[in-house]
């Protein structure tokens, strides 16, 4: 049986626009819409296409955090995964012990491909696919825009800053994924009374033999400083004269 | 005393303005002796450019064949048996070493700061969170110090008074083959480096084709400046993906950014907010670019740019 494993995060909307708590400790997510990372919504439809391609068996989608994450697996599901695990905990989700939990998931699901978004976009830390990719001592694609898998190789087009690199890696492999490598599809209601029947086990850090070693501690959170409103030019003419006055011409 | 190891970033012939932007930062950890360590097929030349560099104490270099292109799975456990004995190993966060360096903290069993665009002391780091809206100061608790700087954030050191010594270094880590370079394509547009251009002229949505793209074209040239993009422009497939700026594109702090229609969802603001003047134009006078825009005008863009052009060749002039 050849199987992905997709990991997604639970993140605050990307519609929202987030606030800053008063006292410094964090972004207020009370009553605050939560949804499917977008990057790992990109994971789900490109490991559900890799499935309809007949390169794949079963997808898995996998998530860690506290209970009320299991909606976005429901909602995974429905797009067409066929079961989910969910690793319960409340602790803080450092990017090396995410990447320890998914390690242990791995040797347990031994999928020929992990795939993930390249960053969440809550704390924006880019770091879990490569820290998996890391312990398992697998190789890594990060920022794919296109993944031809073969039998025993995928061949991945990367975004970097000069423009495109495609590389070849053996399986099993984790890719993670940038924004253009597909568009994902929408959950169809009928499939959302499916998802309700599909299998979805729980386990905990503690069954996977991992405990959090905290690195980092985040001492406060602040809003970023504002810009200045600038001023309104009439014509091109101002403009140009507006950028003279500011030594810009 | 803090021992910063730096990664290089280069592209075979020059060590890219990201490199020196880095070091400007390794510079601000209180009490810092920089090593700066250079990966390549061809490493001495681009060692002895780093040499020169204001603030690097010494130049590691590690010559290999199969260091032409850089990939992250070779580069990371020979980095890892080099950082035996450093503080902090930095490298700049693009995507050479945003790919690369938590895999390099996942081996040396720790978390990464990422994106650190102030240091505040040895251990403590400010960084963006939430797409930039949200500014996290955060704390290492446990060294080694494992980071990628945010590269807008820093000014580049210059070339300085001494030569640093260079060494040559043979990790024993040996190369995984599993990873494998094919190819790149790389967009050679005769204009200057996007991310450490001074002035950009970046197009977006509202100018409605791949056509009407290149005309920003000529306004960048007359301005020396660099081609950039929205989202929504590369997503319609108006510009190469390279041209994207944004949070999830290219981070950029120019003196000067001229935004040509686009709306400035937040996610492209937050690739700009470091820039000293941001101009926008368009046609949209509710569009959220004007809240952050140091000048606005609105109007049509097929009109105003080649007005535009016309009085800037007519300045330069």
């Amino acid at each position: 049986m050849r199987r992905i494993l997709v990991a997604i995060k639970r993140v605050v909307d990307y519609n929202v626009r987030i606030r800053v708590k008063a006292d410094g400790s964090g972004i207020a997510t009370d009553g605050v819409k939560q949804s499917i990372n977008p990057f790992d919504e990109i994971a789900i439809e490109e490991a559900l296409r890799v499935r309809e391609r007949k390169q794949a068996d079963e997808v898995v989608v996998a998530t860690i955090g506290p209970a009320d994450c299991q909606p976005q697996l429901r909602t995974a599901l429905a797009l067409g995964a066929d079961r989910a695990v969910h690793i319960v905990t409340s602790e803080t989700l450092e990017p090396l012990y995410v990447a320890q939990l998914l390690h242990k998931l791995v040797e347990r699901e031994a999928p020929a491909l992990v795939v993930l978004g390249k960053q969440a976009i809550d704390e924006d830390n880019g770091q879990t696919g490569q820290m998996l990719a890391a312990l398992w001592q697998r190789p890594q694609a990060t920022y794919s825009s296109k993944l031809e898998l073969g039998d025993t190789a995928a061949r991945v087009t990367r975004e970097v800053d000069a423009g495109l690199e495609v590389i070849e890696v053996d399986l099993p492999a984790v890719v993670t994924t940038d924004l253009r490598l597909n568009q994902p599809r929408y959950v169809k209601l009928p499939d959302i009374l499916k998802a309700k029947s599909k299998p979805l086990a729980t386990l905990t850090p503690a069954e996977l033999g991992v405990a959090l070693v905290p690195r980092l501690r985040v001492v406060q959170v602040e809003p970023p400083p504002q810009r200045q409103k600038g001023v309104m030019v009439k014509s091109t003419a101002e403009l140009v004269a507006a950028l003279r006055d500011k030594g810009l011409l | 005393m803090s021992k910063v190891l730096l990664l290089a970033e280069h592209d075979g012939r020059a060590v890219s303005p990201a490199t020196a932007r880095t070091l400007r930062c390794a510079a601000a950890i209180p009490d810092a002796e920089i090593s700066v360590v250079v990966f390549a097929a061809e490493a001495r030349a681009l060692a002895e450019q780093i040499a020169t560099l204001e603030g690097v104490a010494r130049v590691l270099l590690v010559n290999d064949a199969a260091h032409a292109q850089p990939l992250a799975a070779l580069i990371a456990p020979q980095l890892v048996e080099l950082a035996a004995g450093y503080t902090h190993v930095l490298a700049p966060a693009t995507t050479f070493g945003r790919d690369l360096l938590p895999r390099v903290a996942a081996l040396l069993g720790t978390s990464q700061v990422s994106d650190v665009m102030a240091v505040e002391t040895a251990m403590r780091f400010r960084r963006p969170i939430y797409a930039g809206n949200a500014i996290a100061t955060v704390e290492v608790t446990a060294l080694p110090v494992v980071a990628t700087v945010r590269i807008a954030s820093f000014q580049a050191v210059g070339v300085g008074q001494a030569h640093a010594p260079i060494e040559v270094v043979r990790p024993a880590a040996p190369l995984p083959t599993h990873t494998r370079f094919v190819s790149q394509s790389v967009a050679t547009s005769g204009r200057p480096d996007l991310q450490s251009a001074r002035r950009v002229v970046s197009g977006g949505r509202g100018l409605g084709s791949a056509e009407n793209f290149r005309r920003i074209e000529a306004l960048a040239a007359a301005l020396g400046a660099a081609v950039g993009a929205s989202r929504a422009a590369v997503d319609s497939g108006f510009a190469p993906n390279e041209l994207q700026v944004g949070q999830t594109g290219k981070i950029i702090a120019p003196d000067l950014y001229i935004a040509i229609g686009i709306s400035g969802a937040i996610q492209h603001l937050t690739g700009i907010k470091d820039a000293r003047t941001i101009v926008a134009i368009n046609k949209d006078p509710e569009a959220p670019i004007f809240e952050v825009a140091d000048i606005g005008l609105v109007g049509d863009l097929f009109a105003i740019l080649p007005e535009l052009e016309q009085h800037v060749a007519a300045a330069a002039r």
